[in-house]
């Protein structure tokens, strides 16, 4: 295991050959310098799994004879690079990156315009097969997933760590796409570790985690994008320690309502579970973008045409929504999700757009996104929904005209009819 | 800068500033009151961006000069000064420390620039009118407490202020609605705002009016824009940015036809919505309304305390109309009957529909209340 120095103590593992216990720096048995070592290695369940530079691995897979060649996968509309292979990375190449600048850093590069139906089916391959891991998958977005592997080691003969271990190995066979595993007690850390080692990585937080933080840059905590950044370098906060020696009293005054839960996520604490959706218990759409979005107006209709699909997600599952969640992934991956509550359970498009353009009208500040999606925040049942108020007079025509709109889309198809805004 | 004050005198004035001057130090500057002595005159502001409030003060000057200072920490200080204290604010001007001096007490304060102090101006008022403070009074009370605190619907977070045509006669109206409730109350029309648009004056505005119309008596002067609002009270100018939004048609929920009319006094109804309600343990406290003629009984239940019942009879409740059954929150009811001098006048269609609510002494308030099932 890299980046946290090399510690010959604790559970070993060879990530090649799944032999353990491994003593040595190379493995005995295969001979390969892929050594996992962690005290807690064998009793962390949580793993998030993500996908390395996944559109351009999925094209290197189907043409191999770009496989030692850079590879940017982008161009379209806008211009910019979606993805860029680690070949290319060394070049300086990035993510967002405008393509003129990108074929300037490294003009070698094969430049291949996002085939998104492919990724997807790729996609759909990779999460089939960690649904045989764990009925508890919660795919995050087309090249990333949270995996809960708690009481799994009796179905597999082995732990954790070496399911996923295997699992890596099977979809380099198959797909011929790499993937980083980031293996901790919970989701947070579980991210975090997928990121301190990639690619082909395999990181391992247990409750060392902490300290692990704590020299980091508050910027590597989810939810802390450039701009909370800034604020908290003005407040003198710069490094993941300071943020944990903050008392929830203290975080609160500092950093207002968000402090506390920032303080917890900088103590590497996170009580979310993996949510496989599959008990209803949230229904949403997201939509992760071809190339990033900056521009209000851009993600103003992407977000429209969410919360139809939301609308009708809703409706055919017998639910309104209570309130409304927005959720958006900055181009450097940090995720933001903002929820408002309704004065009453809703289905109506327009209602739940209005509330959640309000929160993205704070958030679009310039920054760019790669992903946006609205959910229901609290389900209450179809029939509660938009009865109207003292000051709502117009619910009863909203409810009409929608359901002329349904019953002209049920007849005739989703694209019938549609709002300009969606255009 | 340099002047006295009588401590009495700074104390009103910084009391009326400090609640505007933001406390949560974002922009640390918004937490200062703005000294200013020009032409011999002392005027204290703050300002939250939002609203600013402009106070006159009488203070003997002896240097013109302007500073910006903690306003909560000088209204700590002059509160515990001695009473009939003499205060006196010395400040050389640039970044010096403001020095304040009563008797044997002194301190020295630090200051931050004037220049950073944001203006907000209130442009141009073109609907400039007077109100009775008393007039002015009765609108909020009566409708303050239906002001909205959802975020979605920020247009509903404020009192709309308005000119009609009821009946024939020019009124201006203040309506305020969350959705179940909503309050209307109207005023002859003053002189000079009948040209005046819809506006909807945010909740903090009032709230800080409201305080200021405590001492007032005489008549407040009223100017607005589009944007913006002011109200003059004696020696104290407030200026409030007004909220960006549509208030919806109110009229239209307004209910036309509840024809079942049920009149009770305001002190035997509230009472016996209080006690009753005592027995609920839910947030809500609903109250169940069961109406025959001449009889009122009011319930509530709750599943782990139990229940509760009180009748109101024909000598307490007039009610001609069929068997009724509808259901209230409590506070919702107090809300509305604390606004009533003697009888509460209600005017029902069904069990589930708006239900009207007035003074019967009193015309130009009207109240709408949406019911709850229980």
């Amino acid at each position: 295991m890299r980046g946290f120095g090399e510690q010959l103590t604790g559970q070993s593992l060879c990530r090649a050959c799944l032999a353990t216990p491994v003593a040595t720096v190379q493995c005995p048995v295969c001979h390969a310098p892929q050594i996992l070592r962690h005290p807690e290695l064998f009793s962390l369940a949580i793993a998030h799994v993500d996908c390395d530079a996944f559109f351009a691995s999925v094209e290197k897979a189907r043409r191999p004879d770009l496989a030692d060649t850079p590879v940017i996968v982008g161009g379209g509309t806008r211009g910019v690079v979606t993805t860029a292979c680690y070949i290319a990375r060394l070049s300086g190449v990035r993510s967002a990156m405008p393509m003129f600048k990108a074929r300037k850093l490294c003009p070698d590069a094969v430049v291949i315009r996002p085939d998104m139906a492919a990724y997807a089916a790729a996609a759909r391959q990779i999460r089939a097969m960690m649904a045989r891991l764990t009925p508890l998958m919660q795919p995050l977005s087309v090249d990333e997933a949270v995996l809960d592997l708690s009481g799994t080691q009796a179905l597999h003969g082995m732990p954790p760590a070496a399911v996923l271990a295997r699992f890596a190995r099977e979809v380099e066979a198959q797909m011929g796409v790499t993937v980083s595993i980031g293996l901790a007690g919970n989701r947070l850390l579980a991210k975090l570790a997928a990121g301190r080692d990639k690619p082909r990585g395999f990181a391992v937080l247990g409750s060392e985690a902490a300290q692990v933080l704590a020299c980091e840059p508050v910027g590597i905590l989810p939810g802390v994008g450039p701009v909370q950044e800034r604020r908290l370098g003005k407040l003198g906060l710069t490094r993941v320690g300071q943020l944990q020696a903050l008392d929830d009293r203290q975080a609160r005054a500092m950093l207002g309502d968000d402090g506390p839960s920032l303080v917890r996520r900088a103590r590497g604490q996170d009580a979310r579970l993996v949510d496989t959706g599959g008990l209803a218990k949230s229904i949403s759409a997201e939509n992760t973008f071809a190339a990033d979005l900056t521009d209000h107006a851009d993600l103003e209709r992407q977000l429209w045409r969410l919360t139809e699909r939301l609308a009708s997600r809703l409706r055919d599952q017998g639910f309104s929504a209570c309130g409304v969640v927005l959720k958006l992934k900055t181009a450097r991956f940090a995720t933001r999700t903002r929820t408002v509550r309704l004065p009453q359970p809703s289905v109506l498009p327009d209602t739940l757009f209005e509330a959640a353009r309000r929160l993205l009208a704070r958030e679009a500040d310039g920054t760019a996104f790669r992903l946006i999606g609205i959910g229901a925040a609290g389900l209450a049942p179809l029939s509660a929904a938009d009865a109207g108020d003292l000051a709502d007079p117009d619910a009863g025509r909203r409810r009409a005209r929608q359901g002329a709109i349904d019953g002209l889309r049920a007849r005739f198809g989703a694209t019938v009819i549609g709002r300009g805004r969606g255009l | 800068m340099k002047l006295k004050a009588d401590r009495a005198t700074l104390l009103k004035a910084l009391g009326h500033i400090q609640s505007v001057a933001e406390k949560r130090n974002t922009i640390p500057i918004l937490a200062n009151v703005l000294i200013a002595v020009r032409d011999g005159r002392l005027a204290f502001t703050a300002t939250d961006m939002e609203i600013a409030v402009v106070e006159d003060v009488a203070a003997t000057t002896t240097r013109n000069g302007a500073t910006t200072a903690p306003a909560a920490t000088i209204y700590d200080i002059v509160r515990k000064l001695p009473d009939g204290a003499e205060v006196e604010l010395d400040h050389p001007g640039g970044d010096a420390q403001l020095a304040l001096r009563a008797g044997r007490f002194a301190t020295s304060l630090l200051v931050l620039p004037v220049e950073d102090f944001p203006s907000m101006t209130a442009g141009q008022l073109p609907h400039r009118f007077h109100l009775p403070a008393l007039t002015l009074r009765g609108l909020i009370d009566r409708t303050r407490f239906a002001i909205s605190t959802e975020e979605t619907r920020y247009y509903l977070n404020g009192i709309y202020l308005h000119a009609v045509e009821s009946d024939g006669h020019r009124r201006l109206r203040a309506v305020a609605t969350d959705g179940h409730r909503l309050a209307r109350v109207e005023e002859d029309l003053p002189e000079g705002a009948g040209a005046m648009p819809g506006v909807i004056v945010p909740r903090k505005t009032v709230a800080e009016l409201r305080k200021l119309l405590d001492e007032a008596s005489g008549s407040v002067e009223v100017g607005l824009s589009d944007t913006r609002i002011q109200f003059t009270v004696g020696p104290i100018t407030l200026t409030s940015k007004l909220i960006d939004g549509t208030f919806p048609e109110y009229d239209r929920v307004i209910p036309r036809d509840n024809d079942k009319v049920l009149r009770v006094g305001k002190k035997d109804f509230a009472e016996a919505v209080a006690r009753v309600a005592a027995i609920s343990s839910e947030r809500s406290r609903p109250v169940k309304l069961a109406l025959q003629k001449d009889l009122l009984t009011l319930s509530a239940a709750s599943p782990d305390q139990g229940t509760a019942v009180e009748e109101l009879d024909g000598d307490r409740v007039q009610y001609a109309a069929g068997p009724l059954e509808i259901g209230f929150q409590a506070r919702y009811l107090n809300d509305i009957t604390d606004q009533i001098t003697e009888q509460v006048e209600f005017r029902f269609a069904d069990g589930s529909a708006p239900t009207i609510v007035r003074d019967s002494a009193d015309e130009s308030a009207l109240y709408v209340l949406m019911p709850m099932r229980v």
